[in-house]
């Protein structure tokens, strides 16, 4: 489910990776990426808590991570 | 972060210093018990953190068994500037011959501790000083240098003292600036501090305030003398929701959203930071309204962290709207403060653009902050409003 | 001109891996600070933004000679000993940021930085900015907003709030009025230099051309600099704002920093105020009085 304020789409064969998983979990300062074995889950909990600091983006195939501000259109 | 009279004097008697005879009791009948312990007449004094005691009439003397099971009853009720008494400390009462003054405190300016002497205790000491300066000596003494007793020979001689009571009196002093350093405390007071009939000296009375910041560091005395986390020790004993306010602040690491004190007014305040929260609770009450709060936030603190302050403050009985503000931040993130109060009025089950009076926060994220109050139909406003106009426009919302 | 720093002034992080310290050391790089090194125990060889670390304050001075300022950014138990180290490795100034450091400690670190002939800015500040020289400290955040709310002029500002440091330099700028230096001086009961101590540096700047200040309630501070402007019959003009009124009925009780506490009526904002201007120090009621304040003040000169 996302939050209230932020939305994060994670494209469907990076997801299922678990190397990027681990990479997204580490680089987020808000825990919003779990590593789990069949690739990464999303957090739910901390969606609002995003910083918008842009390093899981970084750390993921460009274009394969989507940050939507809910509060935007 | 002050101790009651017997903690004060158990941390003194752990050091050596000279104390009569006592017990701390909580019922009539271990008063009378007590007083059997003792040798002759007794004082019974009602254990409250704040001064005026003696003038609410929570002191009285004893001088049989059943006249301190009697006082114990008379004292334990009475109510000193606001405050229940803890206990009852029953001591043995001496003939007094003279009695003296010592503290030692921190002086801002000059950046040193300073040891304040006078051989007329007892009574208030600025008055002393303003009456009898040659009788009050002040001294202040280097917190790096090793400590030695010459110090407090000095100020103890500087007012005229000397012969025997100078010798004694010295190690006594000399050990309380010693407790003084050691503990972190802001104030450790003798007063009085008294020479007996019999030639003895001993202390009568104690004042020991610790440095809140340091409880961390000396919790092992504090476990000694069974003072607990929770007592916060200040000016007055925290309210729930104080108390509430505290758990928020302890939910995650990430910036402050505490520090909450319970005003008795209907307009909810989420104020930061430090400074800005003073200047920010002086602008509401100057407008005539009536803060149902005080608290900082500050040091960007978490999304959820500012939820559950917003969420805390509406739960308070007759509180209707908030008024978020704070002064220009850099480092706390307007959007992220904004999320915490609009999640935090949504989940109360309130509407947002209703429940917030005004949000002034401008600064750090400042543009994607007024796009959530914007969608959420929020009244922002940036730096161009100041602070006090601010606080005028929330006011004059809850007319 | 400016008082403490320019853009000449080159300065170290200590704690700097920490996380406050990462984006402090940022900011200031990107305002146009000198940092030459970084200190963090058992990090040496990293580099944060460019600059690189060491393991103890004499490797940086050893790598780059004598450096004037320092940063301290580290937990409140470590502080006392960083500021030691940065004493005793020659620094001769030291921005103390960390709050919840004891007295006793503060006391010591003040001690031994007047047996070097060294100031100490803080502890619990914000730092100090000279505007479009340098800053020196986290005041006023990342460099973008930081330019936004500080101008070059001549104003000095000092104040016992970090935050209200950026507030009453964002209505001033608003107003067309710069700023000399504006110094974040710490909210606890005893600091490293008071309103007092700095006026004199403030007095040599021949481009500080008036002070404002943000004050509050407890300490003995602001009659301190009520006396110093008398003793010296000061040729600067100064506007002060006191915050926290409400704390007058509110004996004992703390608010907002460490040392805003009410304990005796030398402690409340009616005694300082009175003080104050009694002292010639004319006082603001809100923040933005100030400007006009200032200008009528300057008329006058
Ligand atoms: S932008 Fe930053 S905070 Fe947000 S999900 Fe990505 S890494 Fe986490």
């Amino acid at each position: 489910m996302a939050g209230l304020f932020i939305d994060i789409k994670v494209a469907a064969e990076v997801a299922k990776n678990p190397e990027t998983a681990r990479k997204l979990e580490e680089v987020c300062p808000v825990g919003i990426f779990a590593a789990r074995e069949d690739g990464v889950e999303i957090v739910d909990d901390n969606l609002d808590e995003c910083t918008l600091c842009d390093l899981c983006l970084a750390a993921a195939p460009s274009g394969s991570i989507e940050i939507i501000k809910l509060y935007e259109a | 972060m002050r101790f009651y009279e017997y903690e004060a004097k158990a941390l003194f008697r752990k050091h050596g210093l000279p104390l009569g005879a006592g017990e701390v009791v909580n019922s009539a009948a271990d008063a009378r018990a007590a007083f059997g312990r003792l040798a002759g007449p007794a004082v019974l004094k009602s254990q409250v953190l704040s001064g005026g005691r003696m003038k609410a009439g929570a002191v009285k003397f004893a001088d049989s068994a059943d006249e301190a099971a009697a006082h114990f009853d008379a004292i334990l009720p009475i109510v000193v500037k606001g405050e229940s008494a803890r206990s009852i400390l029953i001591e043995e009462k001496s003939p007094v011959a003279q009695e003296y003054f010592v503290a030692i405190t921190w002086d801002g300016r000059a950046k040193q501790p300073v040891l304040v002497f006078s051989d007329m205790g007892g009574i208030d000491i600025e008055e002393v000083a303003e009456k009898h300066p040659d009788h009050v000596s002040k001294t202040h003494f280097s917190s790096i240098l090793p400590l030695t007793p010459r110090i407090a020979k000095e100020a103890i001689g500087a007012t005229g003292v000397g012969g025997s009571a100078l010798n004694r009196l010295t190690p006594v002093v000399f050990e309380l600036m010693k407790i003084f350093l050691k503990y972190d405390l802001t104030l450790a007071e003798i007063n009085p501090l008294a020479r007996l009939e019999n030639g003895q000296f001993i202390v009568l009375d104690g004042h020991i305030d610790m440095e809140a910041e340091a409880r961390g560091e000396h919790k092992a005395l504090l476990d000694e003398l069974g003072i607990g986390d929770d007592e916060t020790r200040q000016a007055r004993p925290p309210t729930e929701f104080e108390l509430a306010g505290a758990r928020v602040n302890a939910v995650d690491h990430r910036g402050v959203a505490g520090n909450v004190v319970e005003f008795d007014g209907n307009l909810g305040l989420v104020i930061g930071a430090g400074g800005g929260s003073l200047t920010l609770f002086d602008a509401v009450r100057n407008h005539g309204g009536k803060p149902a709060n005080y608290c900082e936030i500050g040091g960007n603190p978490s999304v959820g962290k500012a939820k559950e302050l917003t969420k805390l403050i509406l739960s308070k009985p007759g509180v209707e709207k908030i008024a978020v503000m704070m002064n220009v931040v850099s480092n706390t993130r307007v959007d992220i403060v904004a999320r915490g109060v609009v999640k935090g009025c949504i989940e109360a089950g309130k509407d947002p653009a209703e429940t917030i009076a005004i949000f002034r926060i401008p600064g750090a994220w400042e543009d994607e902050g007024f796009k959530i109050l914007e969608k959420y139909g929020v009244e922002y406003c940036d730096r161009s409003v100041s602070m006090y106009d601010a606080a005028g426009r929330a006011v004059a919302k809850m007319a | 001109m400016s008082i403490l720093i320019s853009k000449d002034t080159r300065f170290i992080v200590q704690g700097i891996t920490g996380r406050e310290a990462v984006n402090l050391t940022r900011e200031n790089l990107d305002y146009g600070s000198k940092i030459v090194g970084g200190v963090t125990p058992g990090r040496a060889g990293r580099d944060v933004y460019g600059v690189p670390v060491y393991d103890c304050v004499r490797d940086v001075v050893e790598a780059h000679g004598q450096i004037e300022g320092s940063v301290v950014s580290v937990p409140p138990r470590f502080t006392k000993d960083a500021v030691f180290e940065a004493l005793e490795n020659g620094i001769r100034l030291i921005v103390v940021v960390t709050e919840n450091i004891p007295r006793r400690e503060v006391a010591q670190m003040v001690e031994l930085a007047n047996l070097r002939g060294a100031r100490i800015i803080g502890p619990n500040c914000l730092g100090m900015i000279s505007p479009e020289e340098a800053k020196m400290g986290g005041v006023g955040g990342p460099a973008a907003n930081t330019r936004q709310a500080y101008a070059k002029g001549h104003i000095g500002v000092m104040s016992r709030s970090g935050g209200m440091t950026t507030e009453i330099a964002s209505t001033l700028t608003a107003a067309g009025l710069g700023q000399s230096t504006c110094v974040s001086i710490g909210g606890d009961a005893i600091i490293g230099t008071t309103y007092a101590e700095l006026m004199p540096l403030f007095e040599a700047d021949s481009e500080t051309h008036a002070i404002a200040i943000y004050s509050e309630p407890g300490g003995r501070m602001e009659a301190e600099l009520a006396e110093w402007i008398q003793t010296n019959n000061s040729r600067l003009p100064v506007v002060a704002f006191m915050a926290g009124r409400f704390m007058d009925e509110m004996q004992g009780m703390r608010f907002g920093h460490a040392g805003t506490i009410v304990e005796g009526k030398e402690d409340t904002t009616a005694e300082k105020i009175k003080r104050m201007e009694a002292a010639g120090i004319s006082v603001a009621e809100r923040i933005e009085e100030i400007p006009a304040l200032l200008r009528k003040r300057l008329e006058e000169v």
